[in-house]
């Protein structure tokens, strides 16, 4: 069942657009990942759905009701919705005021208030604090009672603004456990926006991309970080080859595409004469010689030109013909004995060559 | 009196010698900026001074008289009257001027609410005069609002509800104008995690908004209450009876001459200064402040 169904979204803020043309469909049980650069509209999108904010134009509607004509339900489908946001915000109480709040919000009586305040501060750890003042705990501490505070309320959607952007990773953990446990046994619909791209792999069935104001593309994540449609979205998903180059031919189910003089196989079919070629630096493996088995359609030597270490992985540059640049282990790096002017052979498979039309022609 | 309190040293007894600061003063660096400023602020606070200084010495000198005007029924009347209809125009003005702040500080700015907010400030830039001249057009027996309200028997020529409306137009820009501020403090975000917690916006308000303003209603009231126990153009305009404190005063002087009506100025310089002092102690105790984020 579609929980969410949104359409045509705009939003501004005086003269300043927002959010524009958003198209957005969320089925009742998933778990769906928003990710984005930095002021791409994810929070607006975010407030606007748990129903804070109006849009200035377009369609909502929310477990089925029409948000846009039936204003009057705001309250009580807000109350069927939870929110956390990437500020942890605890109001100066005790932390079982701070957690009891959504309840008293609902009139609920006074011993279900307790037996459930108890209950999410166990989900979240934080028993122990229960009398403490809530601005007394540290910043991953309060994080988790805003947490409890939205689990007592029973959302059937959760909505995450980034909500483990400034914390430590033993929070960050919890938090992730905590969601990815009710998803899964109470059935909550989720909707967490991030900029961690790892976090959106890690936690959402499907991944949604803002790009200014706007999804510029949904699917599964493992087709966004593979399969991106355009440039922008391939740049934000980290893809380090965005090589252009024209279709010559097509040869055994595979185009060919030529760039800079070299010829390389791509699995996709053209989608356009110009093309660029999007490839994962983790899909291009190194060789000190050639390899006597490989199954890779593309296979060719090319000369080392730079070498970057990044944490557990190193770039590497290779020029053949046209740049390209390979992510491979530090270790491999290693026993390859990768230098600066070195020969290398370089396998590329045509699956993990994505193709999509030249920006602007 | 005030200099002398701050310059002496309160740990130091009676019989010891001159304390060390003043053979060290020599050899300490003086900021020329800061003591310059001093003076020139303590000239402005010695005015006050003098002026208070000068009145007590006179009535010092004479206890009974000043007992007596005090004591008499006319002048605590006029008093207890001038504060009670100073506090109903501040109740007036919590109970309007406090949607009206919150709609202020929660609004983008536009052109109208430009407008409302130069409205907001208008007896604020008016001479007295012409603020009571407004309020009594408006409220006498033949204005707008005055004649259908004198109908259904509410007068306010030479009435306290003449008092309290006039009390009530000149102090309004204080506790709107400070209340808005205290508004414009709290982060919407706040009010959003309220929202997300099933609060509906009176709730929010009620709950969040308001509890973290306390502190500049309460100072708003307090000013506004000043403003309008201090009223005297304003009121006299409407209602010239019953004699509100600045009324009196003005009454003994030109009737009565500079003796009675000094005494009860100074009767009520010491009430308000104690009933302020009163009120601004009260301010620690009220309102939270640390959870704005």
């Amino acid at each position: 069942m579609t929980i969410i169904e949104a359409h045509n979204i705009r939003k501004s803020y005086g003269s300043l657009e927002v959010l524009h043309d958003v198209d957005l469909l969320v089925e009742e049980g998933e778990i769906l990942g928003l990710i984005g650069p930095s002021g791409s509209g994810k929070s607006t999108l975010l407030r606007l759905l748990d129903l804070i904010e109006p849009a200035n134009a377009g369609e909502l509607s929310v477990f089925g009701i029409d948000t846009v004509t039936d204003r009057g339900t705001w309250l009580d489908l807000r109350r069927r919705m939870g929110m956390l946001f990437q500020r942890p915000v605890v109001f100066n109480a005790s932390v079982y005021d701070n957690v009891a709040m959504g309840m008293r919000y609902r009139g609920a009586p006074r011993d279900e208030i307790e037996r459930k305040v108890k209950e999410a501060l166990e989900a979240v750890g934080l028993s122990r604090y229960i009398k403490s003042r809530a601005l007394d705990l540290s910043g991953g501490e309060q994080q988790r009672v805003a947490l409890s505070r939205v689990l007592v309320t029973d959302p059937e959607i959760l909505f995450l603004d980034e909500p483990t952007a400034n914390l430590d990773p033993t929070s960050t953990a919890t938090i992730e456990e905590i969601v990815t446990r009710l998803n899964r046994e109470a059935g909550t619909t989720v909707l967490i926006s991030t900029h961690d791209l790892a976090q959106g792999q890690r936690l959402a069935h499907r991944v949604g991309v803002m790009i200014e104001g706007t999804i510029a593309q949904t699917g599964p994540s493992r087709e966004i970080f593979r399969e991106p449609k355009s440039q922008r979205i391939a740049r934000f998903v980290g893809v380090q080859n965005i090589v252009p180059g024209r279709v010559v031919a097509q040869r055994e189910g595979l185009t060919v595409v030529e760039a800079q003089g070299k010829e390389i196989f791509s699995a996709t079919s053209p989608p356009a004469d110009e093309v660029e070629m999007i490839v994962r630096g983790e899909d291009i493996s190194l060789h000190r010689r050639k390899p006597g088995y490989e199954e890779a359609e593309n296979l060719f030597p090319a000369t080392v030109t730079a070498i970057e270490p990044t944490a557990p992985f190193v770039n590497v540059a290779v020029h053949c013909e046209c740049d390209l640049v390979a992510l491979v282990t530090a270790r491999r790096a290693e026993t390859l004995g990768l230098e600066i002017g070195m020969e290398v052979w370089v396998s590329l498979q045509a699956k993990a060559v994505h193709l999509i039309p030249q920006a602007g022609r | 009196m005030k200099t002398g309190t701050l310059s002496s040293d309160p740990l130091r007894g009676d019989g010891e010698a001159a304390p060390s600061w003043w053979r060290e003063r020599g050899r300490r660096h003086i900021d020329w900026c800061t003591a310059g400023f001093c003076i020139m602020g303590g000239l402005l606070v010695g005015i006050t001074v003098l002026a208070l200084a000068n009145m007590a010495t006179a009535e010092l000198a004479d206890p009974v008289h000043l007992f007596k005007v005090a004591a008499s029924s006319e002048v605590i009347g006029s008093i207890l009257l001038t504060f009670g209809a100073g506090a109903s125009a501040v109740l007036l003005l919590i109970l309007f001027g406090t949607p009206l702040a919150y709609v202020l500080a929660r609004s983008r700015p536009s052109r109208f609410k430009g407008v409302v907010e130069s409205i907001v400030d208008i007896p604020l830039i008016l001479p007295h005069t012409v603020a009571g001249l407004l309020v009594y057009l408006l409220f006498m027996r033949r204005g707008w609002l005055g004649a259908p309200l004198s109908e259904v028997g509410l007068a306010f020529e030479d009435a306290l509800p003449g008092t309290i409306v006039a009390m009530l137009f000149v102090a309004s820009p204080f506790y709107v104008n400070t209340m808005r501020e205290g508004f414009e403090k709290v982060p919407v975000h706040l009010e959003n995690v309220a929202r997300t917690l099933g609060a509906g916006t009176f709730t929010t308000f009620r709950t969040v908004t308001l509890p973290l303003s306390l502190r500049h209603m309460y100072s708003g009231a307090v000013l506004a209450w000043g403003r309008a126990i201090g009223e005297f153009a304003g009121v006299i305009m409407i209602a010239y009876y019953p004699f509100i404190i600045s009324t009196l005063i003005y009454y003994s002087f030109t009737t009565d001459g500079i003796h009675t009506s000094r005494s009860i100025a100074f009767t009520v310089i010491l009430v308000s200064f104690g009933v302020f002092y009163l009120l601004r102690r009260m301010t620690r105790y009220l309102g939270r402040y640390d959870d704005r984020v």
